[in-house]
């Protein structure tokens, strides 16, 4: 795992440091202007985690059915994972909402799915480091849950009230905002998985060292 | 009959989403200059923190991944010496 | 199929008797709610001759008490396991795990309808809510929402049954998962305190309660088992 981890890393770095110009010469959105460039850094986050919590959760399904130590590492990681992307999304939107739309955040059905499933995450996370022993199975069970709300968080904000971008825009986007966007999923996609081998390497060890402990006192 | 239930209620929720109401985004437009903030702060605090965020994770999770690597190298290390018998049953370092 | 329903009856009936005799999980709940709503009535109701809250406040202080009130009552339900080692008993006993869970999720369900009952009148009340014009539909949502928060809140208590930190960890973990049921609760009872009452609006959020009660009990008797390991 640490051979995939350097190169990796290489290559998202890369990425990252050509995207700026890239962004930079992609034409101005007609009535945002400047600040509608954080576009190409806030929505591949905000994917990413959404795709993470969802591989979070089947992966924690998997862990309560066959309890393999290994499930439960990369259910860790990618737990970690959709809070730190999260984060990003949840900065980088509010800094772009508050020029676009005037206000820092509203209560609309797609924010407010995202917010509620950061923080079940987050919680996940709590749960794993003040739980004590046997918080791994109780973990998977949270993360399984959070995952089954999240559509009737959405569903039910969705019957409240309304006003995020339509999802019909990433579609559509002419190719001069298309391009930028998927380089940068793909360098934010790419650091992901270098991360991910990252964090479930620390685990892995981690159990080795416990192990060693155990066998070292007898 | 559990599942049965199950995808009834669920069939009945597709009705709900349905009828919802839908409202246009509407961007915000023709603002008064006095009120129009620049954007160029907030376009690079955005793109700073991501940096940031993924520099200090990424260093964080190396340090971690150091340290328990040099703990394994240590208790590999004791373990394979001849060892001693422990009266005290031992204590962890 | 019946032997699921007796471990689920010899379960319920054990708690509700113990309960019969101390009465000291109705009383407290019930008494933490009231002061709930007090606390939040001194908050929340305007200044001014009708004393009047702002907006919403009386459906949403109404469940607000019922989460935090039923969080605790969660907490001590399964405390009083903890205490007497019962749980594990339970657990060994020959009956499904799953009628285990479902036994004390009927308990953990009266004890908050039997608070309800009585906070109800209160917020009516104090707010001057006219709470009772729908009787049946705020009966409705009482109903279908303290089933769905506390189906996930009992799994969630068994789950958290010896881990460390349990009492902050309930609510932490319960209540961005029960989300949708406050939603829902709170929407649907200020739709029914509209002025005139959106009863349209009351019926659709109960039917995404039942809903939400139906996915997340089939959820939660499926984890049951294998969360419950020890």
């Amino acid at each position: 795992m640490r051979k995939v981890f350097v190169p990796l890393l290489a290559v998202a770095g890369f990425i990252f440091m050509t995207a700026p110009i890239m962004i930079a010469q992609a034409p101005y959105e007609s009535t945002m202007g400047l600040v509608q460039k954080i576009f190409y850094f806030h929505m591949p986050p905000a994917m990413l985690m959404l795709l993470s919590a969802i591989f979070c959760g089947v992966i924690s399904a998997i862990y309560l059915i066959r309890k393999r130590p290994v499930y439960d590492w990369i259910a860790y990681a990618a737990a970690e994972l959709t809070v730190l992307y999260g984060a990003l999304a949840m900065v980088t939107g509010p800094l772009w909402a508050r020029k676009a739309w005037g206000v820092w955040w509203i209560w609309d059905a797609r924010l407010t799915m995202s917010l509620l499933l950061w923080m079940v995450f987050v919680s996940y996370l709590l749960l794993r480091r003040y739980g004590g022993p046997g918080s791994e199975t109780l973990a998977a069970g949270l993360a399984l849950f959070g995952m089954a709300t999240s559509p009737f968080v959405y569903l039910s904000v969705n019957i409240w009230r309304t006003i995020h971008p339509l999802t019909s825009v990433v579609p559509t986007l002419p190719v001069d905002f298309a391009f930028p966007l998927w380089y940068a999923f793909t360098g934010f996609l790419l650091l992901y998985i270098a991360l991910m081998t990252l964090r479930v390497r620390i685990e892995e060890q981690r159990a080795l060292v416990d192990q060693l402990y155990l066998e070292s006192e007898e | 009959m559990k599942k049965l239930l199950l995808i009834v209620l669920l069939l009945a929720n597709t009705l709900l989403v349905a009828q919802e109401p839908q409202s246009e985004f509407v961007p915000v437009k023709e603002v008064p200059a006095s009120e129009q903030l620049p954007s160029a702060p907030l376009v690079i605090t955005a793109y700073a923190f991501v940096w940031l965020a993924f520099a200090v994770y990424a260093w964080t999770m190396w340090r971690k991944l150091g340290k328990v690597e040099q703990e394994l190298g240590a208790l590999s290390a004791q373990i394979s010496k001849p060892r001693t018998p422990r009266g005290d049953g031992g204590t962890r370092p | 199929m019946s032997a699921f329903w007796r471990v689920v009856w010899i379960v319920a009936r054990k708690d509700l008797a113990i309960e019969a005799r101390s009465r000291e999980l109705i009383n407290t709940t019930v008494f933490f709610a009231l002061s709930c709503v007090i606390v939040f009535s001194v908050s929340f109701v305007g200044e001014g001759g009708d004393g009047r809250a702002l907006g919403d406040a009386a459906a949403g202080i109404l469940w607000i008490a019922i989460a935090f009130s039923g969080t605790l009552a969660l907490g001590r339900t399964f405390e009083r396991e903890r205490y007497g080692d019962t749980l594990r008993a339970l657990l060994l006993a020959p009956g499904a795990r799953p009628a285990v869970y479902v036994g004390k999720l009927v308990g953990v369900v009266g004890l908050l309808l039997a608070t309800e009952i009585i906070v109800v009148p209160l917020v009516a009340l104090l707010f001057q809510a006219r709470l009772f014009d729908h009787a049946l539909l705020l009966a409705a949502l009482l109903v279908f929402g303290t089933v769905g928060f506390s189906c996930v809140g009992t799994l969630f208590a068994a789950m958290l049954g010896r881990a460390r930190s349990r009492d902050v960890l309930l609510p932490i973990l319960l209540y961005p998962v029960t989300i949708p049921v406050m939603i829902a609760g709170v929407r649907g009872t200020a739709a029914l305190l509209q002025a005139p009452p959106q009863l349209d609006m009351a019926r659709l959020w109960i039917m995404l309660l039942l809903s939400f009660d139906v996915v997340f009990l089939t959820l939660s008797l499926w984890t049951f088992e294998s969360v419950m390991t020890e």
